[in-house]
């Protein structure tokens, strides 16, 4: 095992733990301020990542890609926000469930009608197309610009959140709901708003996995669960609670895949580690949720407090 | 059957904000005993932390001779110490004698049998029994097949009181039972209280002066977390700083 | 039941179609369109899962978005012994049952911590921990599922792969469970589980604990899904990682809610109802998830009641009162104590 190997799978890690930090960063503050349980997220995700795709084989820009998926996603969200969800969040989690599962149903569907099931090939961008020099070995430069991209928007968001009033309004009301709308903000734009933002980051996320994984239909659905583990680690409504998480969910994921096998076949005989191995590192996220909720049922940062 | 409280040195942090202020209070068994005092005075806190909903960070509750400190709502419920909630808290799609009927057998049964899981809650003609001598006891004289959430509010008040009665308590914390009630519904739920004492503990907490001080044995003044003066209606009504500090704000 | 109560269409309707689901069979074979029986199979075995999800969520107010995780783990509970050669239908049995029922426990005791909405969200994560547990057991066929060799044998020459011991036995347990669910609704536990549902701290004040009553019924609720997982292996003769799709948790949650929570006969009469329009829709179009998607939608957007609270309204009288909150449609708890 070398340091090399190590080093390598912590920034895959760290990828990884970036687009559930995209993905993330909208959802718990959805869940949060306005407890809307948005199970159709990850159709928003996947609906950036086809935008993406059909962006830059129209256009051959990867910049215009990503504006496009954001931008779309950002419109849909609204879109979605204005028409449905606003409806729903007097109702109780449940309604919540049900409709985002319709969503998700329709978009899948809709994805599948129009560009059918086989999978989209994206092609990373030639500029970001060879490799990165880090500290002694190469490192494929569009994975690490995910990170930087990744890096940069957690940096944004936090100048957002702690900065701005906007980011104010979303902080208090992260914290007391109620409160914010009290105060006579204009809550319901505020909503769209933060549910907007949301979608466009996930669409983002999407255009940006497009080369590394799959543009599929139904490509939303295994990252959306994986993100909602991350969110309840974090702590509902907490954006710093969801990078940490993220990073964290991302770095045990991708490294549990590749060193729980090869650990556990120094602890036992060959056979079961090799029938144990691949069973255990898929589990080892699920295993640590259930390890923090065990613990600290609230999630490792929590927005609220008393 | 009814039960001595009582509390040593209890105190409640909200933050740096001091709500309970190493509280000693000592209910006599039978006795009914009032806890009055300004608005903010920490009251209501005081009860959550008898009753289990809230733990003290500092002090200990003893009921009935044991240390409750740390025991569960429900463990101080089926020990015998019930309550009333100040906003009414009932079962709204129960029927009345529902409501009253699972409060008199979720007390008695712990573990549940192979019964509990089949045969009717209605069916248990023992709880049924025990749940319409409670109803009558509190007054309810609505049909108790009518829907708990369709009751009027002065109904829903005797309902919970029957829930707590059903329980077989032998300590009832009452948390302001006359909030929001006429003052002829108020003069009815004092007889109600009246004819309650001796029976149970009661320990009263309420702003109608008037059934205060008709009822209670013993009256102790809270302010800013603080007991300040405990004694009786007489010894209360006399005493100098109470007027001043509650008394003197309040036509009594 | 009194005459006058079951003359009423919330409960004549429902048993009507258990005798008609009893005449199928018959009417099937009669016709030559053997395609039927299996078709109503799956919806029995679906009103099974719902039944026992109805439990959970209907009744005890819990959304729990992994029931799939039972179904899943009943229909292996068949397969894994099967691929050995294990044949007998009680070993099967208790197998399901008795992983189901630890499964539960564990999983209703860890998100049982939390409130609603991350109940919902650690149920669905458990359940997808479940399915990329059996997707990584490659022994066992893992993606592509595993085929079962030999079906659950009982004594008598009882064997669940024949498609009318199937049917029947699918329709006697589906009919056990309703009478059995009707009398739990008005039993001591029934009650205190729908009173935890809707005010968990009134619960407490009666010397109950509401979060053991709550993880008693999903593990029951879980058991019972398990052996609906059981028939469906036998009907497929197939066990699968798929079953365990978080879709098929949705699913589950849509029959119950279609059908009316909370309500006895509500599972029976959404599963129905799911498969039966998802059917119909695969008649006209291969893409019917588009249609079907927007039908939930707008389900979730006009409320619940479901079309057993539909025949409950066309039992009062027109001129008389507006209808009434049909029973436990009112209030899923958004968090418990």
């Amino acid at each position: 095992m070398s340091a090399t190997l190590l080093l390598v799978q912590l920034l895959n890690g760290l990828q990884y733990g970036v687009l559930l930090f995209l993905l993330a960063a909208g959802l718990t503050l959805v869940f949060g301020i306005m407890s809307f349980v948005n199970l159709a997220h990850g159709s928003l995700y996947m609906l950036g990542a086809y935008a993406g795709a059909l962006a830059y084989g129209a256009t051959d820009s990867f910049a215009l890609a990503l504006l496009a998926a954001a931008g779309s996603a950002l419109l849909i969200g609204m879109l979605l926000e204005l028409t449905i969800v606003s409806r729903l969040y007097r109702r109780d989690h449940l309604d919540h469930v049900l409709a985002t599962f319709g969503l998700v149903m329709f978009f899948n569907e809709l994805v599948r009608m129009v560009w059918g099931p086989q999978p989209l090939f994206v092609q990373v961008p030639q500029v970001l197309d060879g490799t990165v020099n880090l500290l002694g070995f190469n490192y494929p430069a569009y994975r690490f610009a995910i990170i930087a991209v990744g890096l940069a928007v957690a940096v944004g968001s936090h100048l957002l959140i702690h900065k701005t009033r906007l980011g104010m309004l979303i902080r208090a009301g992260a914290q007391y709901p109620q409160l914010v709308s009290a105060l006579g903000v204009n809550i319901g734009l505020l909503n769209a708003v933060l549910f907007g933002l949301g979608s466009m980051l996930a669409g983002l996320a999407g255009a940006m996995a497009g080369p590394v994984l799959s543009v599929q239909s139904g490509m939303g659905e295994p990252v959306l669960i994986t993100t909602l583990v991350v969110i309840v680690i974090g702590g509902i409504g907490s954006v710093k609670g969801a990078l940490y998480a993220a990073m964290i969910v991302g770095v045990v994921d991708t490294s549990g895949r590749v060193f729980l096998p090869l650990l556990l076949r120094q602890i036992t005989e060959r056979s079961i580690a090799d029938a144990a191995g691949p069973a255990l590192a898929s589990m080892s996220v699920y295993l640590l949720m259930a390890l923090v909720l065990a613990l600290r049922p609230q999630g490792l940062f929590p927005a609220r407090r008393g | 059957m009814a039960a001595a409280l009582k509390t040593e040195g209890l105190v409640m942090r909200y933050g740096s904000l001091l709500v309970t202020d190493s509280v000693s209070l000592e209910i006599r068994p039978g006795e009914l005993h009032a806890i009055i005092g300004p608005n903010g005075a920490g009251k209501t806190t005081l009860i959550n932390q008898l009753s289990g909903e809230l733990r003290p960070v500092e002090g200990r509750v003893h009921f009935d001779g044991r240390d409750v400190t740390a025991h569960s709502i429900d463990r101080r419920a089926r020990a015998g110490l019930l309550r009333s909630y100040q906003i009414t808290s009932i079962f709204e799609e129960f029927t009345v004698l529902e409501n009253a009927t699972l409060a008199a057998l979720a007390v008695a049964r712990s573990p549940w049998n192979f019964k509990d899981f089949w045969h009717p809650l209605l069916g248990d003609a023992a709880a049924c029994a025990a749940a319409e001598v409670a109803i009558g006891l509190a007054g309810l004289t609505t049909d108790t097949d009518a829907l708990a959430g369709e009751l009027a509010y002065g109904q829903r008040r005797q309902l919970e009181l029957a829930m707590a009665l059903a329980a077989k308590p032998s300590l009832l914390l009452l948390d302001e039972p006359m909030a929001g009630m006429s003052a002829q519904e108020s003069l009815a739920v004092t007889a109600l209280l009246k004819q309650l004492k001796g029976r149970y503990t009661i320990v009263l907490v309420e702003h109608d002066m008037d059934a205060v001080f008709s009822l209670a044995d013993r009256i102790t003044v809270l302010v800013y977390g603080r007991v300040m003066f405990t004694g009786t209606p007489e010894e209360i009504r006399n005493h100098p700083e109470v007027r001043a500090v509650y008394l003197g704000e309040e036509a009594v | 039941m009194s005459i006058s109560k079951l003359m009423r269409p919330a409960t004549l309707v429902p048993l009507i179609l258990f005798a008609g689901l009893l005449a199928v069979p018959i009417l099937a074979q009669a016709a030559g369109e053997l395609f039927w029986i299996s078709f109503f199979t799956r919806i029995l075995i679906y009103a099974i899962a719902a039944s026992a999800l109805n439990l959970a969520l209907g009744f005890g107010g819990l959304v729990s978005f992994g029931h799939a995780l039972f179904l899943g783990l009943g229909s292996y509970a068949v397969a894994l012994p099967a691929a050995h050669g294990i044949d007998s239908g009680w070993l099967h049995l208790l197998l399901s049952l008795g992983v189901c029922s630890v499964v539960a426990l564990a999983v209703g005791a860890i998100s049982l911590r939390t409130s609603g909405m991350s109940f919902i969200m650690i149920t669905l994560a458990f359940a997808q921990m479940g399915y990329f547990l059996l997707v990584s057991l490659k022994q066992y066929g893992g993606d592509d599922g595993l085929a079962i060799a030999t079906t659950s044998r009982f004594a008598a020459g009882v064997d669940l792969g024949g498609s009318l011991t199937l049917y029947g036995s699918a329709w006697l347990l589906l009919a056990l469970l309703t009478g059995w669910i009707a009398k739990l609704r008005q039993s001591p536990f029934g009650m205190a589980l729908r009173g935890a549902r809707q005010n968990a701290r009134r619960v407490q004040a009666i010397g109950l604990a509401p979060r053991r009553v709550q993880l008693a019924a999903f593990v029951l609720s879980g058991a019972i899904c398990g052996l609906a997982g059981m028939l469906l292996a036998n009907m497929n003769a197939y066990a699968s990682p798929s079953t365990l799709a978080w879709t098929v948790s949705g699913d589950l949650i849509v029959m119950v809610v279609l059908g009316g929570m909370g309500t006895v006969f509500g599972p029976l009469l959404g599963a129905l109802a799911f498969l039966g329009v998802e059917e119909w829709l695969k008649s006209y179009t291969e893409h019917w998830m588009i249609i079907f998607g927007p039908l939930i939608v707008l389900m979730a957007l006009l409320g619940r009641g479901g079309l057993i609270g539909l025949l409950q309204r066309l039992d009062q009288p027109l001129a008389a009162k507006a209808a009434p909150a049909p029973p436990d449609a009112v209030v899923v708890q958004k968090g418990h104590v």
